[in-house]
């Protein structure tokens, strides 16, 4: 059982563990700026629309790894602040996706057909009671999909943290062929396993849950 | 905070590995596109032996970090298989193999657009399956795709960063440098990303200005 390599295991999932907590932070983290942003950028004011269509561009414009640095290494420099790589690695990643995630938002309350939203004036709902009630509700059920895309692309995303010394599973990784460089292919054959399966494991979970939704609205 | 005669000092530098993290990005995607096409053909194929591990090795691609994959082109190959990669062509290679099952799906989407009609007629017209695939079905799949293949390019741009992982002199690595060297991260790596913004917006507008133009020619029975 040798070629198992499964003493590598303990160090590697202890580090799995904290890329999976990482990932459940972002991901709570990314959606509440997907949802800001995506029903900012449909806002009546022209100021909020700016707003948010400047993160949203700044955020899709240039890549996770510059804004991860950027935040981790050059913000504390300017506002004087020590950051911590764990709030570091959820306010890029958080920011990152939350901004993949507004288009999501955004082009599915775009997609709830005009009449629904006709109709519910015709009823004389507020809008807010409109969005709460009509048109939230059907837009949820396409934006599904799209989330749980983004969600696997985060897990992924998750290992460039290691760049900045977070004790990711992929940091555990470095360090275990740190010790012994000629265990290299047993140490990242195992991460590439731990990754798929993590990242099959959100698959299954998404896949479920929208099942779930669908069935509710059969 | 922010030093503008060093901004301006160190901007030439960073100008300098614009082409070089341009080159890695479009000789990633032209081999994404190139192996794109055959793992989407493979997967289609009505032979299990080839369907089955070809989709299973393209679902494992892209449900495992870039970055691992990187590591394991440039760490394990030259210790396991004796071949030894520049960082730059383990860069390209890696990025190219990871974004090919992305585009593998596009492909597949504009095939999957095809009329079933045309494949009929194929049949009608007594064609045979490669002058089928050749003549009628990839001419009228391709062409569609292209703005999305455009975003991808654009995508994988974007990814380049990651390759400073492996040592590849691209913008990120050469602030990194100039950053450790002076202790001066701010200028270096918020050049680093306004060099970006500005180098993807654009393309990401004309993307989307290419989109909108199928859409509406679509709409007129042109495209």
């Amino acid at each position: 059982m040798d070629w198992l390599s499964l003493d590598l295991l303990p160090p590697l999932l202890k580090g799995l563990k904290i890329t999976l907590l990482l990932t459940v932070i972002s991901i709570v983290v990314a959606f509440c700026f997907a949802l800001l942003a995506g029903l900012g950028r449909l806002s009546r004011f022209a100021i909020v629309r700016a707003i948010m269509s400047t993160y949203v561009e700044i955020f899709r414009g240039t890549s996770l790894l510059i804004q991860l640095f950027w935040i981790y290494f050059a913000l504390p420099m300017l506002l004087d602040v020590r950051l911590s790589a764990m709030t570091a690695a959820v306010i890029a990643l958080g920011l990152n996706y939350g901004a993949y995630g507004s288009e999501v938002v955004r082009s599915s309350i775009l997609a709830v057909p005009k009449g629904q939203i006709e109709a519910s004036t015709a009823l004389n709902m507020t809008p807010y009671q409109r969005m709460r009630r009509v048109i939230f509700p059907q837009a949820w059920v396409m934006m599904l999909p799209g989330f749980g895309n983004l969600q696997i692309e985060l897990l992924k995303g998750t290992s460039l943290v290691y760049l900045i010394t977070l004790a990711d599973v992929t940091y555990q990784g470095m360090t275990l062929r740190s010790f012994d460089i000629s265990r290299t292919p047993a140490i990242l054959a195992w991460l590439l396993i731990l990754y798929f399966i993590a990242s099959y494991t959100l698959t299954l979970i998404v896949r479920l849950s929208e099942r779930k939704v669908v069935k509710g609205r059969g | 905070m922010w030093d503008w005669g060093y901004a301006n000092s160190i901007l030439p530098k960073l100008l300098e590995v614009i082409p070089t993290t341009l080159a890695s990005a479009i000789l990633g995607f032209i081999l994404a596109c190139l192996l794109g096409l055959p793992i989407a053909l493979a997967r289609r194929s009505s032979k299990k032996w080839i369907a089955w591990p070809v989709a299973a090795f393209s679902e494992f691609i892209r449900s495992t970090p870039l970055l691992i994959q990187l590591f394991v082109l440039v760490f394990v190959f030259p210790q396991s298989f004796n071949i030894t990669l520049s960082p730059f062509l383990a860069g390209v290679i890696g990025l190219g193999l990871h974004y090919s099952t992305y585009l593998s799906e596009v492909y597949r989407s504009g095939i999957d657009s095809v009329p079933r009609g045309q494949w009929e007629a194929s049949i009608a017209l007594n064609f045979n399956k490669l002058r089928t695939w050749l003549r009628i079905v990839l001419p009228q799949s391709i062409p569609p795709t292209i703005p999305v293949m455009g975003n991808y390019l654009i995508v994988m741009f974007k990814e380049t960063p990651t390759l400073s992982a492996i040592t590849v002199v691209e913008l990120l690595m050469t602030a990194k440098v100039i950053g450790s060297a002076s202790f001066k991260y701010v200028e270096a790596f918020t050049l680093v990303g306004i060099i970006f913004l500005v180098l993807s917006y654009p393309s990401s507008l004309l993307v989307r200005a290419l989109e909108r133009r199928m859409k509406r020619n679509e709409r007129r029975g042109i495209a």
